[in-house]
């Protein structure tokens, strides 16, 4: 499958040509290898999951495709070029924009601005411009609230606009964080665990957003999760990890099938 | 009304202009404290090193001149100029945003993620080497500065208010300098809140102070914010410094209104804007009321010493987090 150039999913929409590329990707910290030689491609338009047990190496593939970490071998490939060392911030600039496991927004603001700065890397004026409030600033700043107010009524969150988010609760904080990355218009959306600790009502909404950003905007996902439901039911393909090793790739059906997966999730004996 | 009584309000008066300078002072440190979690040692000095290279420039100093003397044997001072207050400040504010960069670049870069007491130690050693430096720049002469700003009582309000009293009240005497200083630092104050409120770089700052791997993942740059709350400290301690040396000469001592800020903090909290200035007027008014009412009175007077540190003491081992700071609260 990876041969061809695009492919048609299950439920007929057309996904195109790889958007990120990994390439033999080795991460290590010390003695410790949490990724070992992986290879896979994200496509444009498709929704990615990456799965696997505790300690898989799950979350080191996301920051290594977000920049907090980088790789000591291996090369990552984006939009058909190959990236070279970058901070996490100018990666940001290119177009990805993620969540993060354990929730990080910042507590102290309000919905709004939490939101409003998932815009900064859209916002040009400068420095001096903000202080005098006059120029571009001004209207940079109203043109970008009208996209931060899209957002909020797409995630149904106009109630709590004005809310210190670190007073919501659980479930919405996580709809925040989704909107702040979804507010930078991403080209790759990429989602720690969204539904981590939710509730089934919860993890409903949660997969309806998901697949609405993807069919409304055509937004790129890769998402890490463990309620493999889930998985089966919004991903197109999967990557399964165990040990920092890949040991499967392919749809769902493929997935499910394969012997290394089974064994690695209801563990095998050994002999 | 007994002329007691409204001697009483003139000393609160004053006491409200007083807290206002430390507050400002305060506000260096809370900037700092919440964009980067760092206790800058270095603020008091920080205003001490603006305020000395104002007066150089004012004066037409050469920076350096001992330096240069004592290695070629010259004898050089100054350029022979006398620039215009508005220039130098504005060159003195290159100067201190020029500091911030060359710290960021130099100093915080080199130790992120490192402990809170670490970059606290490394500004312990940015204060003695700007403490040297300016001395090194500008010569360790007690400077006079004058930017311009009226001295002395204001006549005006002293003659309208004498009536208030009877025959031993002579009317409210107040320092034309703090007023001027009480009219300043409320516009930095109300100016700052709106920058952090309404712009994209204040989002940006709040941000930080947050989070810094979620801002990291917005695309905001650690180092630029870094460089820029550095600026605003600079400018803060630009401002505190011209209106502390105008009131009482430009000279080492300046550095230590540090330490007055020290009680403001504990009682605002450390990461709280507002706090900085509502703690700066409660020292400010409590230890001149408390000097007023009670010290003099019934102490022997000289309670100004003490008092700001007695009620951060107080506050403690009462609320430690201060009165608008965040509740110091660990989830395990």
């Amino acid at each position: 499958m990876n041969a061809v150039d695009t492919y048609i999913t299950a439920d007929g929409r057309t996904i195109g040509a790889p958007l990120m590329e990994m390439k033999n990707i080795t991460l290590r910290f010390g003695g410790v290898t949490a990724i070992q030689d992986i290879s896979f491609d994200i496509r444009e338009g498709e929704v990615r999951a990456i799965i696997g047990p505790n300690g898989a190496g799950k979350s080191s593939m996301l920051n290594v495709i977000n920049g907090f970490y980088h790789p000591q071998e291996g090369e990552v490939w984006f939009r058909g070029k190959k990236r070279l060392a970058m901070k996490p911030h100018q990666i940001a600039k290119q177009g990805i924009a993620r969540t993060f496991q354990n929730i990080a927004l910042f507590k102290g603001m309000s919905t709004l601005d939490n939101i409003m700065t998932g815009r900064l890397t859209h916002m040009k004026s400068g420095l001096f411009s903000q202080m005098a409030w006059w120029g571009g600033a001004q209207t940079e700043e109203v043109a970008n609230r009208a996209i931060v107010e899209k957002v909020i009524d797409f995630l149904e969150i106009q109630a709590i606009r004005k809310t210190p988010v670190g007073r919501l609760p659980y479930g919405f904080q996580k709809r925040v964080e989704l909107g702040r990355a979804l507010a930078a218009e991403p080209k790759l959306l990429l989602l720690d665990e969204p539904m981590a600790g939710m509730n089934v009502e919860e993890k409903e909404d949660m997969s309806r957003f998901i697949l609405d950003v993807n069919d409304e905007f055509g937004t790129t996902i890769a998402l890490i999760e463990h309620d493999m439901g889930v998985v089966m039911d919004i991903a197109d393909r999967v990557v399964v990890m165990d040990y920092g090793k890949k040991i499967g790739d392919g749809t769902p059906d493929e997935v499910r099938n394969n012997q290394d997966v089974i064994d690695a999730y209801l563990g095998v004996a050994h002999d | 009304m007994s002329a007691n009584f409204y001697y009483g309000i003139e000393v609160f008066l004053n006491g409200m202009m007083a807290g206002v300078l430390y507050s400002l002072v305060a506000l260096g440190f809370v900037l700092i404290f919440k964009a980067s979690g760092i206790f800058n040692y270095a603020q008091g000095v920080m205003a001490l090193f603006a305020a000395l290279t104002l007066v150089g420039f004012q004066n037409g100093q050469i920076p350096f001149s001992h330096l240069i003397n004592a290695v070629f044997g010259t004898n050089i001072h100054h350029f022979g100029w006398h620039m215009p207050a508005i220039l130098a400040i504005i060159l003195t504010l290159l100067v201190m945003i020029l500091f911030a960069y060359l710290v960021e670049k130099y100093v915080l870069k080199h130790l992120v993620n490192q402990e809170p007491i670490i970059l606290f130690m490394a500004t312990i050693g940015l204060a003695y080497f700007m403490e040297g430096f300016g001395d090194l720049m500008w010569g360790a002469d007690i400077k006079k500065l004058d930017v311009g700003l009226p001295q002395g009582g204001n006549v005006w309000l002293e003659e309208h208010t004498a009536f208030l009293g009877g025959p031993d009240f002579y009317g409210f005497y107040l320092d034309n300098l703090d007023m001027w200083a009480t009219v300043f630092a409320g516009l930095l104050v109300v100016s700052l809140v709106l920058f952090s409120q309404y712009t994209k770089t204040g989002r940006a700052l709040r941000a930080v102070a947050d989070d810094h791997q979620a801002a990291l993942s917005v695309g905001i740059s650690l180092r630029a914010i870094w460089v820029i709350v550095w600026s605003i400290a600079g400018f803060v301690a630009l401002v505190a410094g011209i209106m502390w040396g105008s009131k009482s000469g430009v000279q080492f001592s300046l550095s230590l209104i540090a330490l007055k800020a020290l009680p403001v903090l504990m009682l605002g909290g450390f990461t709280s804007i507002p706090g900085a200035i509502v703690g700066g007027l409660i020292i400010g008014v409590g230890e001149k009321m408390f000097e007023f009412l009670i010290g003099v009175p019934y102490l022997g007077g000289a309670t100004e010493n003490w008092f700001a540190y007695m009620l951060a003491l107080l506050f403690l081992v009462f609320r430690p987090q201060g009165l608008f700071g965040e509740k110091i609260i660990e989830r395990v």
